[in-house]
């Protein structure tokens, strides 16, 4: 391990934040308490959180419906987060957004998404936006193995690639597009070998090792803001949970032997190890932290639960400025 | 305001120049699409553009639409006031998501948090033997998409108040242009003036029938008007040039007035903005109503390529009158 202390613990934290909030999120649909849908993050963590880890506020971001993981990640508060989730006014969305659609301008944080790969055509926007501005920044969109067959990906990876914009386009190969297994919906078995279709480099890592997400990430950022271009970083990585919902095993589309292979590489699991191996952090150190973000995020669900919701005259406030 | 000095200009050459306007008076304006920097746009929109502006602010896309409107999207929302361009209004079938499930709704969606200020110029309408593909009015699944803004200029003096006042607008507006007006000349005062969206105009006067339109229907209407005129018919005559926001009050006084209505539109009839029109009428002018409000749009087919099916097609001046004729009995 490379990398300082601080910026491990930091990873570490980004990845439990998320963990327990999504863990707690999910427990919450269930119950009935969260209208709609929730499509969680759990099993990912390391991939949201290896590259938040290098970006500021001035940093974009585009996300998708999966994303929860992505807000957090970046900054976003517990509380603000469920609210939005309860469909609340406090919601970081004022409710109006919900699951998919929850973002937070301030953050640099342009949305989950309810369209699969439509957010690599928008961060294409943002990275033109950053270059134009002449500001020292980057674009960064995540999408799925599933979006990498969208049109608009190729139209974004072609621009971007055109045009040498700072933009790090990030596949989330979880290796099912919904329901549908990676080898019935695409022929490739890496998604970065689609980067040479656009002159671009691809490059492959594993997505339940933040230290290798974050690594590969630290050079196509570096690439990006030398003003070299877009990279395609495809982080192999796995969803524990189904699509949508918490439930993980005993599902028609795939076995539960190969949840539990890729359970025994879960990327909080893999990292607290090799915490306590270096000396970062004991493993009682963890478990203390893992106690104290669960009671804050607990915090951050009363603070849902209390909050009001949206007042109705509110309804058509906003769409248009 | 604008000087009233009778330069004329085409319709085309006013894009050019109030694309030209914008970039001058915003720094973050910049032009995107297919062929608009080195070609100058296809219809010659931006002839110029490129060499006053250079290619940081004059941007030649890919074949990618969905990519165009994305690029408009993200930039927009991050602090850019981008003018983009669909070459045709037909492709949009290309970018829908883009237009209608992000540029139309993120605002609303994020709870305001994010601010859109992105100008979209595209060219709609037949006339030119360019068959289904290329001649479509589709102005309608724009209007039907709350979030955006739909200007439909029908001069060359609107074209650039429009495009101007759109760039200025922080939504996305739409600027719904007309290929088989590009040549048609008009006076269009030097410098900066400002159309407000969201505010029709009566072009003629009349009390005995108004005639609602827009863009290109708008001459073929006062056209008929002139037909009519000899009748003895006196039509109004207003041109919408916003269709979203319209602007029904004008349209209401107007009914209330001449207490017959006509509207007219290119699109295909059915389900077009028209039965909109017809049923705000009905709604907040029916005791005035002497007659059902008629409606001129194009039949249910898509654009033909025959020069002679195309004319058969299109609505004109001859079946404005004819049906204006046949309301007032």
């Amino acid at each position: 391990m490379s990398l300082d202390d601080a910026t491990l613990l930091d990873i570490h934290q980004r990845m439990i934040r998320i963990r327990t909030f999504e863990t707690e999120a999910g427990r919450l649909m269930e119950a009935g308490k969260i209208p709609g849908a929730l499509h969680l993050y759990v099993g990912q963590e390391a991939v949201a959180a290896g590259i938040m880890a290098q970006l500021s506020n001035e940093d974009w971001i585009t996300s998708t419906h999966r994303g929860h993981g992505h807000l957090i990640a970046k900054g976003g508060e517990y509380g603000r987060m469920f609210a939005e989730l309860f469909g609340k006014s406090t919601g970081y969305c004022k409710g109006k957004g919900g699951s998919m659609h929850i973002s937070n301008m301030d953050l640099g944080m342009l949305g989950a998404n309810g369209i699969v790969g439509a957010g690599p055509p928008i961060a294409v926007g943002a990275a033109f936006s950053i270059k134009y501005r002449k500001v020292n920044n980057v674009a960064v969109t995540f999408f799925g193995d599933g979006a990498s067959n969208e049109g608009s990906f190729h139209e974004a990876a072609n621009m971007a690639t055109l045009y040498k914009l700072p933009l790090l386009l990030v596949c989330e190969n979880n290796g099912y597009g919904e329901y549908t297994p990676q080898a019935n919906h695409q022929a490739v078995v890496d998604v970065a070998d689609r980067a040479a279709g656009y002159g671009m480099p691809g490059v492959v890592v594993d997505g339940m090792d933040a230290i290798a997400v974050y690594e590969s990430a630290e050079a196509a950022i570096e690439r990006a803001k030398a003003g070299e271009g877009p990279t395609l970083l495809e982080c192999k990585t796995y969803r524990f949970f189904d699509h949508v919902g918490i439930r993980g095993m005993g599902l028609a589309y795939r076995t539960d032997e190969e949840l539990q292979e890729w359970q025994k590489r879960d990327p909080i699991y893999m990292f607290e190890e090799k915490l306590a191996e270096q000396g970062v952090l004991a493993k009682e150190a963890a478990t203390k932290l893992h106690e104290t973000i669960l009671k804050e995020v607990q915090e951050g669900i009363k603070f849902a639960e209390n909050s009001p919701d949206p007042d109705p005259a509110t309804l058509l406030e906003d769409v248009y400025a | 305001m604008a000087n009233t000095e009778e330069r004329t200009l085409t319709y085309v050459a006013a894009v050019a120049e109030a694309v030209e306007e914008v970039l001058n008076e915003q720094e973050t304006a910049f032009v995107a699409g297919e062929d608009v920097a080195g070609a100058g746009g296809v219809f010659g929109s931006f002839r110029g553009i490129l060499e006053k502006f250079g290619s940081d602010r004059v941007i030649d896309t890919p074949i990618s639409e969905e990519g165009i409107i994305g690029l408009g999207v993200g930039s927009a929302a991050t602090g850019l006031r981008p003018i983009v361009d669909i070459m045709f209004m037909d492709f949009m079938g290309e970018c829908m998501d883009e237009i209608a499930n992000q540029m139309a709704k993120m605002r609303y969606m994020f709870g305001g948090s994010a601010k859109l200020p992105i100008t979209i110029l595209t060219m709609s309408g037949a006339g030119m033997n360019m068959a289904a593909q290329h001649s479509q009015s589709l102005e309608v699944w724009l209007c039907h998409l709350p979030g955006l803004k739909v200007v439909a200029p029908s001069t060359p003096y609107d074209v650039k108040g429009l495009i101007i006042a759109a760039s200025r607008d922080d939504n996305p507006v739409f600027v719904v242009l007309n290929k088989l007006s590009l040549r048609v000349s008009g006076p269009v005062p030097e410098g900066d003036y400002e159309i407000p969206i969201g505010k029709a105009e009566i072009v003629r006067s009349g009390s005995d029938v108004t005639v609602v339109t827009y863009s290109r229907m708008v001459s073929e209407s006062l056209k008929a008007a002139e037909e009519l005129a000899k009748n003895g018919i006196e039509a109004e005559v207003i041109d919408l040039r916003s269709l979203q926001p319209m602007d029904s009050d004008t349209v209401i006084e107007s009914v209330s007035k001449t207490q017959r209505a006509v509207v007219v539109h290119e699109a295909v009839r059915f389900a077009g903005l028209g039965g909109e029109i017809a049923s705000q009428i009905q709604e907040r002018a029916f005791d005035y109503l002497d007659a059902p409000v008629a409606r001129v749009g194009a039949p249910f087919s898509p654009v033909p390529f025959s020069p002679v099916l195309e004319q058969a097609y299109l609505p004109n001046a001859k079946k404005i009158s004819a049906e204006v004729s046949a309301l007032l009995g």
